[in-house]
Formats: C-alpha cells, sequence, structure tokens
C-alpha cells in the first residue's frame, strides 16, 4: 500500500488550512497592488508640483529664454536691484532666484551669472537652467561662426549601427536585455519559490520533531517518504499560493487602475527598468515599425521551449533545494540553530541571480554565463536567463543544456540521498547542537 | 509456546558508539515482557530496530517466525517515549491519518475510533485541536492510536512517565485486556518498579549488552537469599532474640514496646522454614512471615556487581 498521497494530503492541508498561511495568500496581492498604486500616486505627485523661480535679468542677451514649462515655471522681476529681488523672493515663497547680470559679452554675463536659493537646489532644476544658458552660449557661438539655426539643425544627425547575426537575421537593440529579462522573471520566480516554500518545508520538520510525533510516524512510514511527501504536499500548496496570486493581483491591478485612472506605464516605465527603456528607445527613427519588430521578436520567444524547460528546473531545483531544508530541518532542536547551515544555501541562489543579472544579461553565451548555466546549484535560475534566445544556433547550444540538466539530475539524486540519510538520523536525534562535523558523522550511521 | 518476536545477536554502532553489541532476546506469545535497564543502555535502540526505523548492523529480527520485513509495521504497534502529535490538527483527523499511515482503510479506522472514544468516554474531542487538550487527554489518544490497528505486538517505551496514576490505571486495565485478548506486550523502562507487576518476562540491558534474561518468577526464585521477614508478638523481646541469634542469622531487629511487637529479618541456610517457624510457635504469637523476594531492581544491581561493572 502506498502511503505518499496521505502524507502528501496531510502536509497540504495543514498548510493551506493554517491560518497566517490564509491571511497571507489573500492579504499579499492587495499589499502589493496597493503598494504600486502608492508608487505612481507619488511618481504623479511629485511631477505636478511646480517650482516658482523668479528671474532677476539685467541683461540684453537674454530675453525670451526662460520659458515656464510643466514642472517650473518663471517669474520676472524688473527694475529691482538684487538685494530687493531676493527679498522679493524669499517673502513670495519662490524656489530660488536666477541673477542675470549686465555685461558686455554674453561669456561674462554666464560666469557672473547667479542662482540663488535657501536650500541646495534641485538637480533637475539646475540642469534645466544649465540647459538654458549652454544652448544660449551656442547659439552665439554659432552666429559668430555665421551659421544659422536652420544649418545647424541638418548638421545634427543620429546614428545607429545595424546588427545582425551571420545567418542574416536582423538583430534589435536591446532585444538580449528584454529576453534576458523574460528569463529572469523565470529565475527569480524559481528562487523566491525555493526560498519561501523551502523554509516551509523545514519549519514543517523541525515542528514534526519538537512536537515528538515524528518517532510515531517514522514507525509507519520511511523517513524517505516523509520527506518527500513534505516536500510535495508544500509545494503543491505554494502553487495553490503562487496561483491565487497571480490571478488574483492581476485582477486587482486592473481594477485599481480602471478606478484609479492609472496610466501602466506610468509605474512599469519608472520603476523596474529604466535603462533597458532608454536603451530601446533612445533615437530609433521610426518607432513604430521598431515596436512590431520588438513584438515580433517577442512573439519569435520559444514559450512552449521556455516553459516546458523551466518546468524541469522548477521542479529538479526545487526538490534540490527543499530536500536541503528538510535535512536542515531535521539536523537542529529550533529554528534559532538553522541560520549556520542557511546562508550556505541562500548563497548559490544569490549568487545565481546577481550572475544573471550582471553577466547573463549583456552576455548571455559568454564564460560566466555558461559556467553558472552548468553549475547545478545555480543552473536552474541561470540556464533560465539563457533560454529565452532558443536553442542551438544564436541561442544555447545543446550540449550546454543537455550537459546542464543532467549534471542537475545527478545532482538531484545525490543531494536528495544525503540529505535523506540526515534526515533520516536526524528526526531522531534530540538534545545535541549539531555541526558540520556531526553532520558528515551521520551519513555514516 | 512460539515466540513472536526474536532477536538474534543484534550489534548495533553509531560512530564509534556501540548501542547494542550481540543482544538476543526471545519474546513468548501472548506475554508481557520487560525490558529493563538504565536510561542510555540500549533499550530505545532496539525498539527502533524491532520498529524498522533503523536496522541493525549484524544480527537479525524475526516476526513470528518470518524475518523483519516492511509489512511487519502494520502488526505493531509503538507508543515512543517522545511522545506528541500535531499540535494544529483536529483530534479526529489527526487519529485517522496515523491509523491510515498504519494501513488501516478509512472506514475501519473511522469505526474503531468511534468505539474506543466510546470507550474513553471522550467522543465530544473529535473536532477540537491537540493544543486544547491537556496532557493526559492527549495521552489516552496517543494510546488509542497506538492499539488502533489491532497489532500482535505492542510497544511501550517508559509507559506510564508522565501519567498521572488514575490516567495511569486505566492504560494498565487497558494493557491487561489486550494481552487477554492474546496481544503480546513490551515494556521498555529505566523504572523497573513501575512494570514489575506486569511483567511475566524481563531482559535486563546494561551498557549495551543483555546481562540477563528470563521468566520473572525463575529470575526471583533464582536471587533469593531465604532472607525472611517476621512480625511477632512477645512479652519478653531481648530474651527471644537472645535465643534466635543462637540458632540463625538475624540481619536487623526493632521492637515497639507499646504493641509488644518484635520485628526482624533472618536469613536461613535453606529453603526450609519449617523448624523457625516451629520454633518461633512455641515462644511467641506469630503476626506476620514473609519471606523477601528481591525487586527487579535489587536483582538488576547485584547482577551489575556480580558482573563487575560497578567497579568501571
Amino acid at each position: 500500500m502506498n502511503k505518499l498521497p496521505l502524507i502528501i494530503k496531510r502536509e497540504y492541508l495543514a498548510k493551506v488550512r493554517n491560518k497566517s498561511f490564509v491571511i497571507m495568500t489573500f492579504l499579499s496581492p492587495i499589499l502589493m497592488v496597493g503598494m504600486i498604486l502608492l508608487i505612481a500616486y507619488l511618481t504623479k505627485l511629485n511631477d505636478s508640483e511646480k517650482r516658482v523661480i523668479a528671474v532677476l535679468n539685467e541683461s540684453d542677451f537674454f530675453s525670451t529664454e526662460f520659458l515656464s514649462n510643466e514642472t517650473t515655471s518663471y517669474v520676472n522681476y524688473r527694475d529691482l536691484t538684487l538685494e530687493e529681488a531676493k527679498d522679493s523672493t524669499i517673502n513670495m515663497g519662490y524656489y530660488g532666484l536666477v541673477y542675470v547680470p549686465e555685461e558686455n559679452t554674453l561669456e561674462l554675463v554666464s560666469q557672473r551669472a547667479f542662482f540663488y536659493s535657501v536650500d541646495a537646489p534641485n538637480t533637475t532644476i539646475l540642469e534645466s537652467l544649465e540647459r538654458i544658458f549652454k544652448e544660449r552660449l551656442k547659439q552665439e557661438r554659432l552666429r559668430e561662426l555665421g551659421i544659422s539655426p536652420s544649418e545647424y539643425a541638418e548638421m545634427d544627425r543620429t546614428f545607429q549601427m545595424n546588427i545582425s547575426t551571420f545567418e542574416g537575421e536582423q538583430n534589435l537593440k536591446g532585444i538580449n536585455e528584454i529576453k534576458a529579462i523574460i528569463g529572469g522573471g523565470f529565475g527569480y520566480l524559481i528562487m523566491m519559490f525555493i526560498i519561501i516554500y523551502g523554509g516551509f518545508v523545514m519549519r514543517s520538520v523541525i515542528e514534526e520533531k519538537t512536537s515528538r510525533i515524528i518517532e510515531v510516524i517514522v514507525s509507519s512510514v520511511k523517513p524517505f517518504q516523509l520527506m518527500l511527501g513534505k516536500i510535495i504536499g508544500t509545494s503543491l500548496a505554494g502553487i495553490t499560493q503562487f496561483g491565487i496570486w497571480i490571478v488574483s493581483g492581476t485582477i486587482l491591478l486592473f481594477i485599481a487602475m480602471a478606478i484609479f485612472d492609472i496610466d501602466p506605464s506610468d509605474v512599469s516605465g519608472r520603476g523596474a527598468i529604466p535603462a533597458i527603456g532608454q536603451g530601446v528607445n533612445s533615437g530609433i527613427p521610426s518607432a513604430d515599425l521598431t515596436m512590431q519588430l520588438y513584438a515580433q521578436e517577442l512573439f519569435d520567444i520559444p514559450w512552449g521551449l521556455l516553459i516546458t524547460f523551466f518546468l524541469v528546473y522548477f521542479i529538479l531545483g526545487y526538490l534540490i533545494y527543499s530536500s536541503i531544508y528538510a535535512a536542515i530541518g531535521a539536523a537542529v532542536d529550533n529554528e534559532t540553530d538553522t541560520q549556520q547551515f542557511i546562508f550556505p544555501i541562500i548563497l548559490p541562489l544569490m549568487l545565481a541571480i546577481y550572475v544573471g543579472f550582471f553577466s547573463v544579461f549583456s552576455n548571455p553565451h559568454g564564460p560566466i554565463a555558461v559556467g553558472f548555466s552548468i553549475f547545478p546549484l545555480t543552473s536552474p535560475i541561470v540556464m533560465m536567463m539563457r533560454l529565452p534566445g532558443g536553442i542551438g544556433e544564436g541561442g544555447v547550444p545543446v550540449w550546454q543544456l543537455i550537459s546542464s540538466i543532467l549534471i542537475l539530475m545527478a545532482t538531484f539524486i545525490g543531494i536528495v540521498w544525503l540529505a535523506a540519510k540526515i534526515y533520516r538520523v536526524g528526526i531522531l536525534m534530540y538534545g545535541k547542537k549539531p555541526s558540520y562535523k556531526e553532520l558528515f558523522k551521520w551519513l555514516k550511521y | 509456546m512460539n515466540n513472536i518476536l526474536v532477536v538474534d545477536e543484534v550489534t548495533k554502532q553509531f560512530g564509534n558508539h556501540t548501542a547494542l553489541r550481540s543482544v538476543s532476546l526471545e519474546i513468548p506469545e501472548n506475554s508481557i515482557y520487560g525490558l529493563l535497564g538504565p536510561n542510555g543502555a540500549g533499550k530505545t535502540t532496539l525498539i527502533r530496530i524491532i520498529n524498522q526505523i533503523t536496522y541493525p548492523d549484524q544480527g537479525k529480527v524475526f516476526f513470528g517466525g518470518e524475518a523483519l520485513k516492511p509489512e511487519h509495521i502494520s502488526q505493531i504497534g509503538y507508543l515512543p517515549e517522545e511522545r506528541g502529535l500535531y499540535k494544529n490538527m483536529k483530534v479526529g483527523e489527526q487519529a485517522l491519518y496515523l491509523a491510515q499511515l498504519k494501513g488501516l482503510s478509512k472506514h475501519d479506522a473511522k469505526e474503531r475510533l468511534k468505539f474506543w472514544f466510546d470507550r474513553f468516554e471522550i467522543g465530544d474531542w473529535w473536532g477540537k485541536k491537540i493544543q486544547e487538550l491537556s496532557k493526559g487527554m492527549a495521552q489516552k489518544i496517543q494510546f488509542i492510536v497506538t492499539v488502533l490497528h489491532e497489532p500482535k505486538l505492542l510497544i511501550f517505551d517508559e509507559p506510564f512517565s508522565g501519567f498521572d496514576p488514575i490516567n495511569a490505571n486505566i492504560i494498565k486495565e487497558e494493557i491487561w485486556n489486550l494481552k487477554e485478548n492474546g496481544t503480546s506486550i513490551i515494556f521498555s523502562t529505566h523504572r523497573m518498579e513501575s512494570v514489575e507487576e506486569l511483567c511475566e518476562y524481563i531482559a535486563l540491558i546494561h551498557r549495551a549488552e543483555k546481562i540477563l534474561d528470563g521468566k520473572l518468577s525463575d529470575i526471583k526464585k533464582a536471587f533469593k537469599n531465604n532472607i525472611f521477614g517476621v512480625g511477632v508478638t512477645t512479652e519478653a523481646p531481648e530474651l527471644l532474640l537472645g535465643e534466635l541469634k543462637e540458632r540463625y542469622q538475624v540481619l536487623s531487629s526493632s521492637f515497639d514496646s507499646r504493641e509488644k511487637q518484635l520485628d526482624f529479618s533472618v536469613q536461613l541456610p535453606n529453603e526450609n522454614s519449617t523448624s523457625l517457624l516451629g520454633f518461633l510457635g512455641s515462644k511467641s504469637n506469630v503476626n506476620s512471615f514473609v519471606e523477601a523476594i528481591p525487586s527487579a531492581n535489587d536483582i538488576f544491581i547485584r547482577t551489575i556487581q556480580n558482573k563487575g561493572y560497578a567497579h568501571e
């Protein structure tokens, strides 16, 4: 008779019925959406705040250059001394005062011009002021050289390198980053899942150990069966929770956006990936066509393949890590003793994410990316970041994928075997503060 | 008589530490067997081997004549010393789960649980969580879960530790009932006096080795020293005592002058107490005459001393 389904069912129900689990399941999407709304709101608020700057212009070189815009409006002072203007600025509560003195040359004017403000000025404002002066200086110089503004405008050219693979496919700038972000999303999902639900597995083992029920249970089932049932049951609960999060989060987000009338690009454009956004958009002609190409590229990402391999890496990676978590739970008597063992598990996960973001994004098939996508403790995350580029030519070479999965499987068998041994001994060991040396001894029992 | 369980030369090591050294036991069917020994002697390791939680390095265990195999788990019930239940689970669900793990079908488990819950009059606990129950209540549940699948062999590790006297008695009675119905029972304990009255057979385990085993009555016979405790009423205790000391080896004595009661213990050269009784009967009124049978504790201590362990 097979007792595994029984154990899985109990572990699942025990997790799903747990009050804090239920609360987290339903509260998290609300918190997340609330946070996104808050960020969007604050961003809007920040943008809509208008600053007033007083201008005391005594020079003939400047007349209409100080133009009010969305974020700044300029108030011109006339026939005031500098001191009077300063007082007035303070009294009116303006953000600051630009003083442009009268001099013979524009150069001198620029050198002697001052911006007075209560505190050190905001960089955005400073930059816009500097831009005004720079532009004016440039025009003056052009005039001296005898070039008309329209001639100058024609001089200004942008240039974009055309890129292509040897097979003649046109490559788009930034598409690698976009693909890596998609893969990174999958990798990140794997990491989050491992950390959250691996921790659950560990705590569940500790609970069984401290409540002393473990010996009753292992007199009925094999410890390995119990461990496996626990891991599977917990991960099913995790998948349930993730599913609820994704569905309810999406629905809530759309509802909230509809209610508060928020443009999604407000949030995403600013928050997550500003650098990539700029890289993609800056100076590319005929934006529509480009967008079409990007859409095509995204469409061409082998989604089926990606999801298949996501499942493979997800399952193997999760099983490896959660069995380590189970072994840790078995080795200790309470949660405070787990710290020394948890850090070495988190380390490769963090490493995978960092290597992914710093190296794989810019160079998905470079030596570092290849190395970490084959090394078994980081491969589930790093390989997922590489895979959106496809398999075979132009993507991940087949041998790398196969060796990565084979090594991962071998590791899986090895680690689960080791973890099961530690687990088997550890669950019946009370009152011993385990060291690595002790754990090593257990392997021989 | 058949043996329900035979342990044959079992050795178990944990690293450099030997937990069991060539231990052999024979546990007769339908008996109550006491596995006695101090803490850390290896009793729990032996029980874990019988329950197939761990495996012997050397030696074999036979259950009902067959080499121990996973199928036997459903015929053994085990109440460990470190006992507990899931705190957040409801009593009924938990009992069902544990019974199903022992191989009962859900239907059977439910029916039997009902029977036991009624028997202990705890039917209204079904929907309660363990953390709402007192320790004594939880122990009843544990007992039920242990015996629910009607195993042929029941193993209780430190059975009465933590039970209050009332519950301990209830449990003792239930264990007697089970024995009457044909179940074999192993008690493992370091508090030997707690199970002495129940056990027919005992084995003494000390420092990973079995140092003594057999029928308790036989062992006691072998260990008795022909010492008798006697109480008589007499007007002249000194005189009587003097005469006694001339004839027998008197070990200790005390006199209660108000009740005229003389108590003494005496060691005879052999089992025959007729002459002593005759002598006393002619001189005084005998109130009590009891052979001092050694307790399991005494036997244990003497065995250890004889084997020279105590000097280590």
